[in-house]
């Protein structure tokens, strides 16, 4: 199963729904090109959901990083939600469990943006 | 007569999309050797990332060149070849991702999965044919192994051409 995405807006978050497969090739090419469309869209403030997440590999976990550095980049924030066990191992044993902002409740994450967001 | 080892072996196409399906035996092979949930998870990812390493830099996506897989159950562990068509690398010269400068990289955590997930890893630069991978899980001796199965089995195989 391929990756899915679908976005919505809460508040002034864009809050982005992944589910499937994040992997070298397809999904990975997908994500960088939704990352892209919303910062030009000029939304910098990304919520990654990643609850029905199946499986990610290590080109996943990098299209991560590069969205992270991207959304950085152009003054915003990517923050993560809903880690499965699998992805957050990942990010621990990667030691980026401490540069990405993980939350497990989405009114609270969107929340921690705070004021200079909109939220 | 029956042996001690079980044998799953594969030919793959140089296409990333045959890695799906090789996940998807790997994690039978996996459970048929008795290994838990979670050791399952981190013997398919360390299958996935070597797999994609010999389709992604070994062969350079030519779907001439073919990735020959074999799995080898013994009693007390499994084993993994991974031997593709391309011109070998050595696994020490990839940089260490946790460092502190390379945290943000986006590539080169493949090989320090595959070590954090299995018990032993190494690489084979074979002249003339290619590069093997071999890396080794041992069973929790605790979990008694599944003896389905025939003592060689052959699935997907794609003869190359």
């Amino acid at each position: 199963m391929s990756m899915k995405a679908t976005t919505r807006q809460v508040d002034s978050i864009t809050v982005i729904d992944l589910s499937g497969r994040i992997t070298l090739g397809e999904g990975c090419v997908q994500l960088r090109q939704l990352i892209r469309d919303e910062l030009g869209r000029g939304n910098k403030n990304l919520l990654v959901n990643l609850a029905d997440v199946t499986y990610i590999d290590s080109s996943g976990i990098g299209e991560l990083v590069s969205a992270f550095t991207a959304v950085s980049n152009q003054g915003g924030q990517l923050k993560l939600l809903n880690l499965t066990k699998k992805v957050h191992d990942l990010l621990q044993i990667t030691k980026l469990y401490t540069v990405f902002d993980v939350h497990d409740d989405e009114a609270k994450a969107i929340a921690s943006y705070g004021k200079s967001a909109g939220a | 007569m029956t042996t001690d080892t079980s044998v799953v072996e594969v030919t793959l196409e140089s296409d990333l999309k045959k890695v799906e399906f090789a996940d998807e035996i790997s994690r039978r092979v996996s459970a048929t050797a008795g290994f838990d949930e979670d050791d399952r998870q981190k013997i398919e990812m360390a299958v996935h990332e070597s797999l994609i390493n010999a389709i992604y830099h070994g062969n350079k996506n030519d779907e001439t060149k073919y990735v020959y897989l074999r799995f080898e159950i013994h009693g007390d562990r499994l084993v993994v070849h991974i031997r593709d068509q391309g011109q070998g690398f050595n696994p020490d010269t990839v940089a260490d991702p946790l460092a502190t400068e390379n945290l943000l990289k986006v590539s080169g955590r493949g090989i320090f999965l595959i070590r954090a997930f299995m018990d032993e890893f190494k690489v084979e630069n074979l002249p003339g044919v290619g590069t093997e991978v071999t890396m080794m899980k041992k069973l929790n001796s605790s979990i008694t192994p599944n003896q389905g199965g025939t003592d060689r089995e052959h699935e997907g195989h794609n003869t190359p051409s």
